[in-house]
C-alpha cells in the first residue's frame, strides 16, 4: 500500500465500541465475571463482602500504587518491592522491641525505614541498570536473595551477634526471632484508629468528591495535558457519583449491616495523597523524564536525559513507597509472620495491578485500585465458592493461586508477543 | 597479578567465593570430626539424584531460550508418569522404566507447545518461563485433587485427592541407588544412579554433535547468522525446549526414586531454581553451557548443601536453618550474578 495515502478509521458504532473495549479489557472483564460467579456461590452476604473488601482495599492499595512509577520508567513490574517491605518489617521489629507504641511508633518506624529503603532502592536500581531488559526476573530473584539475607539477620545474627534482649520477641534459645510478631498493644491500628467514619458517611464524601472532580474537569479539561473540556467521560463519572450517593442514602434509611461498617479515614487519605502525588508527578519534569526513558532509552539519552539515573530514582521512590505501604499493611493486620509476610507482597501486588487492566508498559491509578478490589474479592470468595461448588475449600484456594500466577504469566506473554509483532512490523516498513 | 585478575574474570568472583566457602566447610567438617565418608556418600547420591534435572538446563541454554525456569512443566509430566506406574500397580524396574517411558512422550508434547509459546516472547523468556512454571504447578495442584487415580497407596484415606507425599517403598524406591552399589573405604557409591546420569549426559553430549545438535547450538549462539545459513531458528528453539522438558521429566522420576517419595502439590514450585543455580555454579552462563558444567556444578552445589547442614548444626546447636539460608543466598546470588553478565541489553 502506498504510504502516502492516509486512511481515516471509520466511525465505530456503539456496539463496535463496546466490543472493542471489552476485548481491550479482557482480563478485567474476565475477573469481574469470575468475582460475580464466585460471590454468588460463596453464599456470603453483601454487607460482609463489602466489609472485608474495604478492610483489604485499605490494607493493600498503597503497596499496589508503589508499583506505578517503575512501570512509567519502563522497568516493568517491580517484583523488588519485597525489599521495601523488608525494610518496613525490620524497622517495625526494632520499634516494637524499644516499646514505642501508637502514632509515635509509626513516626519512628517511618524515620527508620525511609533511609534504609532509599539505600536498598539505590542498590536495586544499580542492579537493574546492569540487567536491562531482564528487570522482572532480576527483581524476582533479588527478592528471594534478600529474603535469605533477611533470615540470616533475624534468625541467626539477632541475639548472637546483635544484642537483642526481649523475651516476647526472641526464641527461647535467645537466638533468632519468633515466627510471628504480635503488634497488639503496640502499633496495631495506630493509623487506622486515628479517625474512623461510618462507611455510608465516607462513601457519600467520596461521592461528593467524585461529582466535584467531574464537574471541574468537565468545565476546565486538563490544560497541562491539552485535554479539551466537555469530555463525555466526566459526565459518566459524575452520574456514577450521584448514583452512589443515592444508593447510600437508601442504605441509611434501612437497618442494613452495611450501616455498621466503618472506614479508617486517615489511611484512606494517605492512599488518596499517594494517588494525587502519582498523578501530578507524571506532569513534572522528572515525571516526563520517566516517561521518555520508559519509551526509548536511546532517544532519552539523545535528548540529554541521563536514563540510568532516572531509573535509579524510580527504583528509590518505588522502594520507599513500598516500605510505607507495607507499614500500613502491617499495622492493619496487627500480627505478622516474621519470615513470611513480605515474601508474597511482590507477587500479590503485581497480580492485583495486572488484574486491574495494567500491562508491563502502561499502569494507571485506576488499574491499581480496581485490580486490588477485584483480586481481593476473589481472595474472599474463592475458598467458600470452592467448598460450596466442589465440596473442597482447598480447591478454591489452589484455583485462586493458579489464577494469580496465570494472570501474571498471561499478561507477560501478551505484552512480549505484541512487542514482537510490532517489532516485525516496524522492520518490514523500513 | 594480571594472570590472577584474568583468572578471576574468567571464572567469576561468585564462583571463587562458593568454591572457597565449600573448602572452608570441608575443613570445618574435618575439624569438627564429622564422619567425612558419610558426607561423600551423601554428596554422590544427591549429585546423581539432581544430575538429570540440572542437565535439562543445557539444551535450553544452547537453543537460546536462556535459563529454563519452566522445567516444572516437565516435572509435572514426570510426576504423572511416576503416579501412573503406581496406578498400574507395577513394582521394581518395570515400574521405574514405565514411569520414564510414560513421562517422556508427555513431556515432549508439553515441551512442543511450550516452545511455540517461547518463540512468541523472545527476549522475555526467563520471566515468562518462571510464571508459566508457577502456573502449571498450581494448575496441577488442582489436578492432583481431581484426577481419577484410584490406587489406595496414593489417595488420602479420607477426603479427596492424592496425598502430598507418596511413598515409593516396595515400588521403585532407591532402585538405581542400590543397583551395583559398593563400598570403598566406607564410602557407598550409588553405581546405578551415577551410571544412569552419566548415560543421559552422554546422550545429550552425543546429540549435540549430530547435525541437528550443531544447528541448535548455532541457532542459540547467533540467530541471525543461523538464519542466514539456512537454519530454521524457531524450530531449533522448539527442539531445545522439548529436549529440556523431556530431560526434566526423566530427572524428577530419578529424583523421586532416590528420595523414596513422590512429592506433589507445591513441591515442584522452586525446583527449577536449584537446577539453574547448579548449572551456573558449574561455570555455565545464560548463553553457554556444556556437560562438564552440569557435572561439576551439581557436584559442587550438592556437596555444599550436604556439608553445610551438619557443620552449621555443630557450630550453632539450636539453629538448623543456617544451611537453608546458605542455600537461598548462594543459589539466588549466583543467578543474579549470571543475569548481570548479559550486558545491559543495549
Amino acid at each position: 500500500m502506498d504510504a502516502n495515502i492516509r486512511v481515516t478509521p471509520p466511525e465505530l458504532s456503539l456496539v463496535q465500541k463496546i466490543k472493542k473495549s471489552l476485548v481491550h479489557n479482557m482480563v478485567t472483564v474476565f475477573f469481574i465475571i469470575l468475582c460475580v460467579i464466585g460471590f454468588y456461590y460463596s453464599g456470603l452476604t453483601f454487607g460482609f463482602l463489602i466489609n472485608s473488601i474495604i478492610s483489604r482495599l485499605v490494607r493493600n492499595s498503597f503497596l499496589v500504587l508503589a508499583l506505578l512509577l517503575p512501570v512509567m520508567a519502563g522497568m516493568g513490574l517491580n517484583f523488588a518491592i519485597v525489599l521495601g517491605a523488608m525494610c518496613a518489617q525490620a524497622a517495625i521489629i526494632f520499634v516494637t522491641h524499644w516499646g514505642v507504641v501508637g502514632m509515635p511508633g509509626i513516626g519512628l518506624t517511618v524515620i527508620l525505614t525511609t533511609p534504609l529503603a532509599m539505600g536498598l532502592g539505590y542498590l536495586t536500581g544499580k542492579l537493574f541498570n546492569k540487567t536491562k531488559g531482564q528487570e522482572m526476573i532480576g527483581g524476582l530473584i533479588l527478592g528471594f536473595f534478600s529474603n535469605g539475607i533477611y533470615q540470616l539477620i533475624f534468625l541467626i545474627l539477632i541475639g548472637s551477634v546483635i544484642p537483642f534482649n526481649n523475651e516476647t520477641l526472641v526464641l527461647s534459645s535467645g537466638v533468632g526471632l519468633r515466627t510471628t510478631i504480635d503488634l497488639a498493644g503496640g502499633m496495631r491500628y495506630a493509623i487506622d484508629d486515628v479517625w474512623k467514619l461510618p462507611f455510608t458517611m465516607a462513601g457519600m464524601a467520596f461521592g461528593v468528591a467524585t461529582i466535584l472532580h467531574a464537574v471541574y474537569r468537565y468545565i476546565k479539561g486538563i490544560p497541562t495535558l491539552a485535554q479539551k473540556p466537555r469530555q463525555k467521560k466526566y459526565l459518566l463519572s459524575g452520574a456514577t457519583g450521584v448514583a452512589f450517593i443515592a444508593w447510600l442514602l437508601y442504605i441509611r434509611s434501612g437497618s442494613s449491616y452495611i450501616n455498621m461498617i466503618t472506614v479508617p479515614m486517615l489511611t484512606v487519605i494517605l492512599i488518596a495523597l499517594m494517588c494525587i502525588f502519582t498523578t501530578y508527578f507524571a506532569r513534572t519534569k522528572l515525571g516526563q523524564d520517566f516517561r521518555t526513558v520508559g519509551q526509548d532509552r536511546h532517544i532519552a539519552g539523545v535528548s540529554g536525559i541521563h536514563s540510568d539515573n532516572t531509573r535509579l530514582t524510580a527504583m528509590i521512590l518505588s522502594t520507599v513507597f513500598a516500605s510505607w505501604g507495607h507499614l500500613i499493611f502491617l499495622q492493619n493486620l496487627g500480627t505478622f509472620s516474621t519470615y513470611g509476610s513480605h515474601e508474597q507482597i511482590g507477587f500479590y501486588s503485581v497480580a492485583a495491578l495486572l488484574i486491574g487492566g495494567a500491562s508491563v508498559t502502561n499502569a494507571k491509578i485506576s488499574h491499581a485500585l480496581l485490580g486490588t478490589f477485584l483480586f481481593h474479592t476473589l481472595f474472599i470468595v474463592s475458598p467458600l465458592a470452592g467448598r460450596n461448588l466442589f465440596g473442597d475449600a482447598q480447591l478454591g484456594e489452589y484455583f485462586r493461586v493458579f489464577v494469580a500466577y496465570g494472570v501474571i504469566g498471561v499478561s507477560l506473554v501478551m505484552h512480549a508477543w505484541r512487542k514482537q509483532i510490532e517489532g516485525r512490523r516496524r522492520l518490514s516498513q523500513q | 597479578m594480571n594472570k590472577i585478575k584474568e583468572f578471576v574474570d574468567r571464572f567469576g568472583l561468585p564462583r571463587i567465593i562458593i568454591v572457597a566457602f565449600l573448602l572452608l566447610l570441608c575443613v570445618a567438617a574435618i575439624m569438627l570430626e564429622i564422619p567425612i565418608t558419610d558426607l561423600i556418600s551423601d554428596a554422590l547420591v544427591r549429585t546423581g539424584m539432581n544430575g538429570i534435572l540440572v542437565l535439562s538446563m543445557v539444551p535450553g541454554i544452547l537453543a537460546g531460550i536462556g535459563l529454563n525456569f519452566g522445567i516444572p512443566i516437565g516435572i509435572v509430566c514426570g510426576l504423572l508418569g511416576g503416579l501412573l506406574a503406581i496406578q498400574f500397580n507395577l513394582t521394581g524396574f518395570t515400574a521405574f522404566f514405565t514411569a520414564v517411558a510414560i513421562s517422556i512422550p508427555l513431556a515432549l508434547v508439553a515441551g512442543y507447545f511450550y516452545g511455540l509459546l517461547l518463540n512468541r516472547v523472545k527476549g522475555s523468556e526467563m520471566t515468562i518461563a518462571t510464571y508459566v512454571g508457577f502456573s502449571i504447578v498450581s494448575l496441577m495442584s488442582i489436578g492432583w485433587l481431581v484426577l481419577p487415580f484410584t490406587s489406595e497407596d496414593m489417595r488420602w484415606p479420607i477426603g479427596t485427592g492424592l496425598r502430598t507425599t507418596i511413598t515409593l517403598q516396595g515400588r521403585y524406591e532407591r532402585l538405581l541407588n542400590d543397583w551395583g552399589s559398593f563400598n570403598i573405604m566406607n564410602v557407598t557409591v550409588p553405581t546405578g544412579l551415577l551410571l544412569f546420569m552419566l548415560f543421559f549426559c552422554f546422550l545429550v553430549w552425543a546429540y549435540l554433535r549430530t547435525r541437528t545438535g550443531v544447528a541448535m547450538i548455532a541457532a542459540g549462539d547467533n540467530p541471525k547468522f543461523a538464519t542466514a545459513s539456512g537454519i530454521n531458528v524457531n524450530r531449533m528453539r522448539v527442539t531445545g525446549t522439548m529436549l529440556s522438558t523431556a530431560l526434566s521429566a526423566v530427572g524428577i522420576v530419578v529424583y523421586s526414586q532416590s528420595f523414596g517419595f513422590i512429592q506433589l502439590y507445591q513441591a515442584p514450585m522452586f525446583m527449577s531454581f536449584a537446577a539453574v543455580a547448579a548449572v551456573l555454579i558449574g561455570g555455565a552462563s545464560i548463553k553457554k553451557a556444556n556437560i562438564t558444567n552440569v557435572i561439576i556444578g551439581t557436584l559442587l552445589f550438592q556437596s555444599l548443601l550436604v556439608v553445610s547442614l551438619p557443620v552449621a548444626n555443630k557450630i550453632l546447636a539450636d539453629v538448623s536453618s543456617l544451611a537453608e539460608i546458605a542455600r537461598i543466598v548462594i543459589s539466588n546470588g549466583i543467578i543474579l550474578y549470571a543475569l548481570t553478565q548479559i550486558g545491559g541489553g543495549e
